[in-house]
This record gives structure tokens, sequence and C-alpha cells, in this order.
């Protein structure tokens, strides 16, 4: 038998390919055959298109096609579909406008996709695009969300003439207002939450072929969900059968949320490698990233907390302006709904909770899940509203906290969701520590000796992930299912593959999912393997989004297991020669009670596969399982995240000097990879509140479009984090796990925020709009010096 | 239009004739196959497609191959020797420095050369050395503790 590995800091298995050069992404697959494409983008933010005149370019040098939009309709090529319907307080569902492919009489934003050039080479692609003579009359654009609905603001689409996608809200207004109208104190505040650009480091790419011999297609592209993907792209776009497509994910480099949707270009690829019978391949430029990978974020919201005089919360109100994009992307229109109002509660017994949300259609980039999606926004609101308050009160900003914390579970919140576990308290308690918040002050005067600005800002977040039942999804308005599947294939001599409808791109499921598997059938690591990221091989999957893949995925493998055992029970009792209810599993061993006589899994297994001695009137020969896994409630990671920083009043330059982070995981499988991702989701967090903006001047145009405008964290931007986890298991999958993926990204905005308002208050700063680029920090001190 | 180059890419002659417009990234991914060294960015700020020439870690996206004429090049491939992992290697492995692994590649590099340079880096020495080189996974701590532990590891 061997030892636990559950809780285990293992080595990861996927490093050694990564580390020598030996990992397979989307652009070093390369097909027989392969020509290259090229999109020809949108320059305008807005234009309707009176002609395209593509014959140069058909001419040029090594084109083997070009396609615009008309050929797309001519062959009765669909929309990009949207995978959630929210219906709004009209009771009317959400506006859909029309997602071509290609463009269709009209541009919509800048980097809109207008013609695909297809060439022997890369370069003959470009060369030929730039012979395109697209014939634009300019129209007006919308940009900023707060503009969209103003009068006279140009329509983005005919069927949203006032640019609504949705009015919608959760919540009893009624009692909202009562106690807004007898509290003892309101605290207001208005922001934005900017919008992001993902930026993850591996540009989006696909390579699609088709094959006459079978009819079938197969397509090599860069997604969190391969599954998702065909389904979408086969059924609602293509009208293809989906068992002949097939959808390859290979090894992705990162996510964050922008690999989730189907995009334009991968769905043109497909349709076109059927049209010139070859292969082809696109891989986006940067410059191309930062225009048409979906963008995350870009609210603009009021929000208001109504507290009596004791510091008890009574009331929120939160209306939110939430920015679409120029179409509806793959999720869009669930993230600043269903995602980010029902967690309005955060961690506290506020009874009364109102929000409005209103979708609105810009001439942008289409906005969509990016880590977090949703849930930043919302921590956002309540740790800043909740932190303001604090202040306004005169009150200590942990015992505010405190004195509102969620103390019972299960907790049904006022916003929907009832939280199964968690202990809020413990995990502040442990943070206050270990940021050493009582040598604060110290520290604080310290720092004003050297002419510095020290302060200090918590959050406490929670977030809600592995997205659930799928029959209350559904009812919500989703359009997919939210279960995962997970296959074990038990090999004769006792390796197993297992399959997982889950996606890594960062992740470490290679290493957390055999740890896992490894444990529950007492074998060693090296034996197992993890197969994901094709929908040839692995039955079905929803993939890899909202920290869902251990609290789903591996649960979903994990009763795929328990099916292994539940077999390998009866295959033991017969070469045990007991009865089945005799014999006990632990860990790789069948052993009949109170006797030592046992089998270890690899008998079992070879006496499967390899039926002598063996049950057959009973029993099919082979061990191989499947299982679907479809969550009863969402898991409830929460966390306290508690920023230290300086702010250098001469330069308004924003340093973080200490990081904390206490999460509660639940269970952990490999605190070494759970740290790892804590560690990414606080430097994005970071990155949101003091250096990542997207921006677009009046006329739509991407101010933000290069890595010299668009400020990524790098290295030196970042200190080295505290973190720690505590452990409340979840009470509702077999594991007992909760999700990590996104709690850093979540909790570390408001913290950051909180602190820079806390080193600035003495001067009477009281907000702070983010990124708090040192720009805008020198000028709050500046006009604060001035009053 | 071809242009003929040669070098010694991972210590093997490597030549082939080329457009001279060709980028050293692209002769290493798509005439050597050498797919290690990564493209995130196109105009030299990410680093994920950083070798070495002549021992300098260089930005293969921003020279030309024909620049890197007659050079000893060295790409991720040919750190490690008979399977065994370069010290920088083990030191991101066993420290949990990469996550997708796209930038990886270049970050090793870039970090050997960085130690070259500064054989008993300091944090913010090496905070500053891989300034040039984008991770969008790890929030840099585990690159800056792989780093610190592979400097000290390559001194043995």
């Amino acid at each position: 038998m061997n030892a636990p590995l559950i809780g285990q800091s293992i080595k990861r298995k996927e490093d050694y390919r990564f580390l020598t050069g030996g990992g397979q992404f989307t652009d070093d697959v390369t097909l027989a055959g392969q020509a290259h494409a090229c999109f020809l983008r949108s320059p305008h933010a807005h234009a309707r298109i009176r002609g395209i005149d593509t014959t140069r370019a058909r001419a040029a040098a090594g084109v083997v096609a070009v396609f615009t939009g008309d050929d797309l309709a001519r062959a009765k090529v669909g929309g990009l579909p949207c995978g959630w319907l929210i219906t709004g307080t009209d009771g009317q569902p959400m506006k859909e406008p029309p997602h071509p492919p290609l463009a269709q009489g009209k541009v919509r934003y800048v980097g809109d996709h207008v013609a695909v050039v297809i060439a022997e080479t890369l370069n003959q692609a470009r060369d030929a695009a730039e012979l395109i003579e697209v014939d634009y009359e300019s129209l007006p654009a919308v940009v900023q969300a707060a503009d969209a609905r103003k009068p006279g603001a140009p329509a983005v689409h005919d069927a949203a003439p006032d640019n609504t996608c949705y009015v919608w809200a959760l919540g009893d207004k009624a009692a909202v207002d009562r106690a807004f109208a007898s509290a003892g104190h309101v605290t207001t505040l208005e922001f934005i939450n900017n919008r992001l650009i993902p930026n993850a480091i591996e540009p989006r790419a696909a390579v699609a072929s088709y094959s006459r011999a079978d009819d079938a297609y197969t397509l090599y592209v860069t997604t969190q969900n391969p599954h998702v993907e065909r389904l979408l792209m086969t059924a609602f776009v293509l009208g293809l059968p989906e068992h002949k497509v097939r959808v390859i994910a290979p090894d992705v480099g990162g996510g964050f949320g922008s690999k989730i949707y189907l995009y334009a270009e991968e769905t043109v690829l497909t349709w076109a490698s059927r049209q010139i019978n070859r292969p082809i391949k696109w891989t986006a430029e940067r410059s191309e990233s930062f225009l048409s990978d979906a963008h995350g974020r870009d609210h603009v919201t009021r929000a208001e907390l109504a507290l009596d005089k004791s510091g008890k919360f009574l009331a929120m109100r939160v209306t939110t302006t939430a920015n679409m994009g120029a179409y509806l992307s793959t999720f869009a229109s669930c993230i600043p709904t269903i995602l980010y109002a029902t967690l309005l509660a955060g961690q506290y017994t506020t009874p009364a909770i109102y929000c409005e949300v209103t979708a609105v259609f810009t001439n942008t980039t289409p906005v969509d899940a990016y880590r977090g999606a949703g849930r930043p926004e919302a921590t956002y609101v309540v740790e800043r509203l909740v932190e303001t308050a604090a202040r306004e009160l005169k009150m200590d900003r942990a015992d505010i906290r405190r004195r509102n914390f969620i103390k019972e579970f299960p907790y049904q919140t006022p916003v929907a969701l009832l939280y199964d576990t968690g202990d809020y308290d413990a995990t502040l308690t442990e943070a206050i520590k270990l940021a050493d918040v009582a040598g604060f002050e110290a520290r604080r005067k310290e720092a004003e000796k050297r002419g510095k600005l020290r302060g200090l800002g918590y959050s406490t977040y929670i977030e809600a992930c592995g997205i659930a039942p799928s029959n209350v999804a559904g009812a919500l308005g989703a359009r997919a299912g939210l279960y995962e599947a997970g296959e074990i294939r038990v090999h004769p001599t006792g390796s197993v593959t297992v399959f997982t409808g889950s996606h890594a791109h960062g992740q470490g499921h290679e290493t957390t999912f055999a740890q896992v598997v490894a444990d529950r059938l007492g074998m060693s690591i090296e034996n197992v393997d993890i197969v994901h990221g094709d929908t040839g091989r692995i039955l079905f999957g929803m993939g890899t989004y909202g920290s869902r893949s251990i609290a789903v995925g591996g649960t979903a493998i994990m009763k795929a297991a328990d099916k292994i055992i539940a077999k390998g029970r009866k295959i033991a009792a017969h070469l045990l020669e007991a009865a089945e209810t005799d014999i006990e599993y632990e860990r790789g061993i069948f052993k009949v009670a109170g006797t030592d006589r046992k089998k270890t899994f690899a008998e079992v297994a070879f006496a499967a596969y390899v039926p002598h001695n063996y049950p057959l009137d009973k029993l099919e020969p082979g061990l191989n399982e499947s299982a679907f896994y479809d969550p009863t409630n969402f898991t409830f990671p929460a966390g306290s995240h508690i920023c230290e920083l300086e702010i250098d009043p001469d330069t308004g330059q924003t340093r973080i000097v200490n990081f904390t982070a206490v999460d509660d995981f639940g269970k952990v499988i490999n605190p070494m990879i759970v740290e790892g991702q804590v560690h990414g989701g606080l430097a994005q967090g970071i990155g949101q509140a003091l250096l990542e903006g997207c921006a677009y001047d009046k006329d739509g145009q991407l101010l933000t479009g290069t890595y010299m405008d668009y400020a990524m964290p790098r290295a030196d931007d970042l200190p080295f984090f505290k973190v720690a986890t505590r452990e409340t298991p979840c009470t509702h999958n077999p594991l007992g796990v909760k999700g990590c993926g996104e709690a850093g990204a979540i909790g570390a905005p408001a913290a950051v925020i909180n602190a820079i308002v806390d080193a600035l208050g003495p001067l009477g700063v009281r907000d702070v709009e983010m990124p708090a680029t040192p720009e805008r920090v020198w000028r709050l001190i500046q006009s604060a010096n001035k009053k | 239009m071809g242009i003929a180059v040669s070098m010694t890419v991972n210590g093997k002659a490597a030549g082939a004739d080329i457009d001279p417009r060709t980028l050293l990234v692209h002769f290493l991914r798509d005439q050597l196959r050498l797919t290690g060294t990564h493209v995130g960015c196109d105009t030299g700020q990410c680093g994920a497609c950083t070798v070495h020439v002549n021992g300098r870690a260089v930005k293969a996206c921003n020279i030309l191959t024909v620049q890197a004429q007659g050079a000893e090049v060295v790409t991720i491939e040919g750190i490690s020797r008979d399977g065994e992992l370069h010290p920088m290697q083990s030191a991101f492995r066993d420290h949990h420095g990469l996550q997708c692994g796209f930038c990886t590649p270049g970050m090793v590099m870039n970090a050997i050369e960085l130690v070259q340079n500064h054989p008993d880096p300091s944090e913010d020495t090496v905070r500053a050395g891989l300034e040039g080189n984008f991770c969008r996974c790890t929030g840099y701590h585990n690159i800056v503790k792989a780093v610190l532990a592979g400097a000290a590891a390559m001194k043995r």
C-alpha cells in the first residue's frame, strides 16, 4: 500500500516537457500541405461596408482563397452564439443581435473581422490582405458604458436601438428601500471597475483541416473547453454533425477566461479548410490579441451600504452598467448578473440586497469572463463599501467585518446562494497575524520619517465556484450543462490512463488529478497518466473555467474510481472465494475482513483482462469506468487578503511591501500548486489595481494595443507574497475541495485600493480610481494638498 | 530572393536558403522545428523567444536570421545534457516556477544569462533582470525563487 498522496506538494509531471522545449502548443502543430491565414480587421469602430473588392488580393502571389462575410452568408454559416439567456426585469429575453464570424454590412469595433486571406505562406497572406479594398462609410461610435444609453447615442445594432442588451435585477427592492429609509448611516461610492485585457502569453491560434476520405474535420485550437467549442461550432454555426468534428486543445499557454469562447477565427478556418481542401493555420499577433481576445470587467457602478450606528449592515443597493462590447461573447451575459449580483452578500449577514444591472452594447471588443468573472467586481463593491463605512463610522476595519460575518452554516443569502461552510473569522485572524497588523502603526511612523505614505487595506472575499446544478443553472438561463465527465481506463498490468473533460492550461491537472487517482487506487503517481483536451479521446466535458476543475472534474474522476473499486471488489471476492460484502478496500488492497487474505489492485486488474479465473457468468471482463458528475451546489472558497504598501508622495509611485493572503479552499490536494495559483491570481488582481487599464479614445480606437501602452505586471512590480490556507472542507463533494484558481484576482484589487485610501486618508482622500497609476495618485495628493 | 545562412544551433551546424526578412525565431521554429522557442508578442517585450546568441540572451523575434550568420545559437532544447536538466531547469521544476509553460523557455534562457552576469544575485537583481520576460501565471513569486536557487546550484 502506498503512502497517502492527497495534501502532498508533489513536483509536477508536466514540467519536464515544458522545461526542455517539448511542449506542444497549437502554433507548434504543422500539418502537411498547410496554408496560412491572415484576417483583415476593421480599422473603424463603427462603419458601414459599402463594398469589398478582393480582386487584387485574389490575384496576388501565393493566394489560395479570399473569403468575406458574403461568402459565409451564401454558405449559410450562422452567427456565433451566446451560451446564457438573461431575461430582463420586463420579462423579455435579452437582445441577441447576430454575430457573424466575418462582418456583414457593418463593422462594429476596431479589430472586427472583415475578410480572411489564405495563402501558401504567412507573408503572402499578409501582403495580400493589404490589397483588399474596403469601401467604408465611417459612422459615429459609442465607446463608454456610461454613454451607451444617452439620448442620441449611435446604435451599435438596429435590433437594440438604445444599445440595451437587458436590464436585470436581483433581490427585494422594497425591503432594501425600507432599510435605507431608516438607516443610521449610509455609505455611498461610485466607481468604474476598469476594463482589462487578458493577455495569456500564448496568443490564440488554430490549425483546421478537412479530410475528404472520411468527410471529417480536425481543429487544433487554443481553447479551455474543446467539447464546448465543438458543440457551439457544429450545432449553432456550421451545421455539422459533432461526430465529424474533432477538436484538440494541446498544450495551451494560459487562458484566464479568454480561451473559453468560440471565436470567429477558428470557426472561419474550420469552414474554409473544406472549401480549399487543405489544412489552414492562423496564429494571432499580439496586436490582434489586444483587439480581439474578449476583454474583462468594465462596470460603472453606484453602490450604497446602509448600517446602524453600531456598524451592523442593514442593506445594500447596487446599480451597475456593464459593457458587453460590440457583440455578445459566449458567456458575456451571465458574468455581470448570475456571477456578480449573487456574490454581493460577501462574507456578511446583510439581510437585504438589491442589485440592478444594465448591460449595454458599445463599439468595443466584446467583454466576457476574465479570471474571477463577476466575482472580482462584486468583491470590489462589497469590500470598498465595508472599509469606507468603517472609516466613516471610525470603527476598526477588522472589527466591523467580524461584527457582520456569517457564523452559522449552511447560510442562505438574500441573493440566492446557499453557503455550505466556512470560517471567516479564522481566516481573518490568521491573516492579521501573518501580516503583523499589530506592528503596522510603528511601520507607518517609520515610513513617515522617510517621507513615505504607508497604508494597509483588507479584503475579505467570497467566491462561488463550480457553477451548478445544471437544472438550476438552466432555469437561470444557461444553455449548456454544467457537469463534468471522467473516465478511468485500467490497463491489464494495473497502470491507468485517466480521461478528463477538464482542461489544464497551467493548473497542473496532470499532477493533481493523478494524485487523486493514485491515492484512491493505491498506486504510484507514475502509473497514472491524465489525458485532456481532445474530443476524439475524451468522452465529453465542459472544460475549465470558474475554478471548477478539481471540484467538478476531480469529483467525476473520483466517481469513476469508485466504480472501478466496486467492480474490483466483485472480482476480488471471486478470487478470494469470499462474499462481496466481506471484502474491504483500502488504497489498492482488497482484503477479506478480519483475515490476512488479500489481492492487490494490479492482481485484480490482471484478472479482469485475463479472465481465466473470473465470474464470467455474472461480470463483464475488463476494467474501465466512466462517470458524469453534476454538483448539487456551488462551492464557496473564501479568504482574507491584507495589502500593505508605500506611496512616494513626490512621484505617486505605489510599492507593495507586503501582501498576505489566507484562503480557505477546502481540502488541498497539492499545496505547492495551490499556492502557485494564488500567486498568479494576486498578480492579476494587483495588476488591475495598480497597472492595467484598457483605454479607447472617443472614436473607439484602442489606445492600449501594445505592451508599450498596456502595463502588464512585471517581476519588479511585485513582492514575494505571504500565502497560507485554512480548511473547512466542502460538504457536498467527496474530496471536500472548493477551487483556488481565481481567488487571488478576486480578493486583491479591493485590498490594494483600500490600502491606498488608508495611506492617503490623512490627506482627505476617500477613493482612488483603478488602475491607481502614479499619475492618478500624484494628482490626488496634489489636489488634497491644495485644499 | 533567398539568402544563404549558416550557424551553429545547439552544437550542430544549421543552414538554409531563407527569405532575407526571416526573423531568427521563425528560422528556429519553422526551418529547424525547434518549437521550444515561442512567440508571445512579436514586438520584443514579452521575452518568450529568448535564446542565446554567442552566449548572450537575445530576443529572437527582434533579430533577423542573417544577423546570426556564423553565430553559436543555443535554444531551450540545447541546455540539458544527456537527458539531465540544466541546474536552472531543475530549479524551475523544484520551485514550481512554471505553470502553463509558454513563457518558461525564454524565462530559463534569460535567467541563465542573468546568473552568468550576476553569480550571486539579490532578489532585486533577479526581479530587475527578469523585467523583459512576462509571465501571466505565476506572479513571478516562484520564478524569482527558482532563479535564486538556480544561481546557487550553478555555482556548485
